[in-house]
């Protein structure tokens, strides 16, 4: 009980913080904060695949195409407001996800890998190829974001859609803890570690493993949409591959075994390279490299996995929390 | 005992792989609530039959039986649904999780479609603490599954496998890799499973003293065909079998 109450607790505190940020920190800084909620949420779609079940995607900068272009050409063409194609946007990309991941099915490990990489890389390719929809390389301007009539006076539109993106983000990981606690996060990670020992106690191996692709595809949908709604534009070079790798290197640098590592990769996704940059203007890349390097060794289980041992660290208590919960009783007489 | 209808029927079990046969024109029945001891020299094709049953390979001929339905129908994990589990030769546990989510997954089968959280959760975790407490390996609850010592990992299987109130009992060497006195309790622990689960056991082992101890039937396959089939006394006196156990005599 003590472990659940202790999370409760970091919960409230990550939450309080996040809804005060914006009276705190420069009108810049919400505005770079708001994409840190919108990575952290395609990240927690990358912890659901990679992490917990174990199947490697380059390719999710994809499904943030995806999701960018679905709000851009439903704004630009038919003038719909975000409420409406965020969820149209999650739809489609998890509908792309689905049938990704029943290719994925047939591919493990690094050819599932490639296999996604290949995806990455084509993205820009094929927006640019259907221009008449994406408008090509010049791309789509999305309206500026307004807050509405009510909080006009309260809220500047960078702190309305910064609280948008994150109450987006609370939601997702809501729904996510609530899912991955019980029987669907244990059927996933119980087929990346033994999908025979799995498959043997009746978890159906297509259906979680769709189910995930969908999931996470889903998750970056949004995520690329409340990227494009306030950065007002999207292009082909927007979705470069890079991206799907920033992803997944801000996935393994914030802890790809736990929810926590979602919100540590938002901010390293989105401030990692600021802050190199500082260290040395000359090199960037290879200070970004190092500064990854040394993470990965220091930090096994990334920066959340390493926070969490951390804490837990404390005095040896052999089957806590889940045995004190219940009665010592004898199952059968012996 | 319903002696017309046994709980499973082998029936003229035949596994090639490319030129290899594994397993050939192999028939036996399990009946319900017995202990039935499979056994046989190494590459005798034990496994080979145990992963037919739970249909993770598919037999080049013959049929599988299991409560009067053709089980190489349905897929590999849809037979936990039917009634079957099983623990593996070589441990085949969820490593990164603990072992309370381990066995959670052993229940996994039960979970009626739908709802699977809430209450429902608390009830399940409450059994499968239960379980580990049943098999005196509670104290691991929380505690990866990986790193425990080998005994304990075999019990956590054990405990996954039951808890999916399986109605037949696969063990694939339960014994393997255990030392003397560890052995020596496990015949009775059988007993007790079968009566207490109201479970029917099939296992391969190598261990005669334990088979021949504790099993009810006991059926022998040679390179890849059954050589014998009865009673515990009877097999061990069938001249096919010491002969395979111990070359010409």
């Amino acid at each position: 009980m003590r472990l659940r109450a202790d999370r409760n607790l970091a919960v409230a505190i990550v939450a309080i913080v996040i809804a005060l940020l914006p009276f705190i920190v420069p009108s810049f800084s919400t505005f770079e904060l708001t994409y840190v909620g919108a990575y952290a949420i395609a990240i927690l779609g990358l912890i659901v695949l990679t992490g917990m079940n174990g199947q490697i995607s380059l390719g999710h900068g994809a499904f943030l195409a995806v999701g960018g272009y679905v709000v851009a050409i439903l704004a630009h063409r038919f003038g719909l407001s975000f409420w409406l194609s965020i969820p149209i946007a999650a739809i489609v990309s998890g509908i792309v996800g689905i049938g990704l991941g029943f290719v994925a099915l047939r591919l493990e490990g690094v050819y599932l890998a490639l296999a996604t990489f290949s995806l990455a890389v084509a993205t820009p390719s094929i927006l640019k190829r259907f221009g008449d929809l994406t408008g090509g390389v010049m791309g789509i301007v999305l309206p500026p974001v307004a807050a509405p009539k009510v909080l006009a006076g309260v809220l500047t539109p960078v702190q309305w859609f910064y609280y948008v993106t994150w109450a987006f983000a609370g939601v997702l990981f809501l729904v996510t803890a609530r899912f991955l606690g019980g029987r669907v996060g244990r059927s996933l990670r119980a087929l990346r570690d033994n999908e025979i020992a799995a498959v043997s106690f009746g978890v159906n191996p297509h259906f979680y493993k769709t189910l995930a692709f969908g999931w996470s595809a889903a998750f970056a949908g949004i995520a690329g949409a409340l990227i494009a709604i306030p950065t007002a534009y999207v292009s082909p070079d927007s979705y470069s591959s890079l991206l799907s790798i920033t992803l997944l290197i801000g996935a393994v640098l914030g802890g790809i075994d736990t929810m926590w590592g979602a919100l540590a990769g938002g901010v390293m996704i989105e401030f990692l390279p600021l802050w190199v940059q500082k260290i040395n203007n000359a090199a960037p890349s290879v200070v970004y490299g190092v500064a990854l390097i040394l993470v990965m060794l220091v930090m096994p289980g990334g920066i959340a996995g390493t926070l969490l041992r951390l804490v837990q660290r404390r005095p040896p208590a052999p089957g806590d929390a889940v045995l004190r919960r219940t009665e010592p009783t004898r199952a059968v007489e012996q | 005992m319903s002696a017309a209808i046994p709980l499973l029927a082998v029936r003229g079990l035949t596994v090639r792989f490319g030129g290899l046969t594994a397993l050939e024109d192999v028939s036996f029945e399990v009946t319900e609530g017995c202990i039935v001891g499979l056994i046989g020299p190494n590459g005798a094709g034990k496994t080979t039959c145990f992963n037919c049953i739970t249909r993770l390979y598919e037999p080049t001929s013959g049929e599988i039986v299991f409560k009067g339905e053709n089980l190489l129908r349905r897929a590999p994990y849809e037979v936990a649904r039917s009634g079957i589990t099983r623990t593996f030769q070589n441990l085949a546990l969820f490593d990164r999780m603990s072992v309370i989510e381990n066995v959670l997954v052993g229940y996994h089968s039960r979970y009626a479609s739908g709802n699977g959280s809430g209450q429902a959760e608390e009830a399940v975790r409450r059994e499968a603490l239960r379980m580990l407490e049943y098999l005196g390996i509670a104290e691991v609850a929380t505690r990866p599954a990986h790193g425990l010592s080998f005994g304990t990992r075999k019990s956590v299987e054990l405990a996954r496998a039951l808890m999916a109130a399986p109605e037949l009992l696969l063990l694939d060497e339960p014994a393997g890799g255990l030392n003397h006195d560890e052995v020596a309790a496990l015949g009775a622990t059988f007993k007790r499973i079968c009566s207490d689960f109201k479970t029917t056991i099939l296992m391969v082992e190598h261990h005669m003293r334990l088979v021949m101890g504790v099993s009810d039937h006991v059926v022998v396959l040679d390179s890849g065909r059954k050589i014998a089939d009865g009673t515990p006394d009877v097999v061990q006196r069938n001249p096919a079998v010491i002969e395979a156990y111990l070359g010409a005599v």
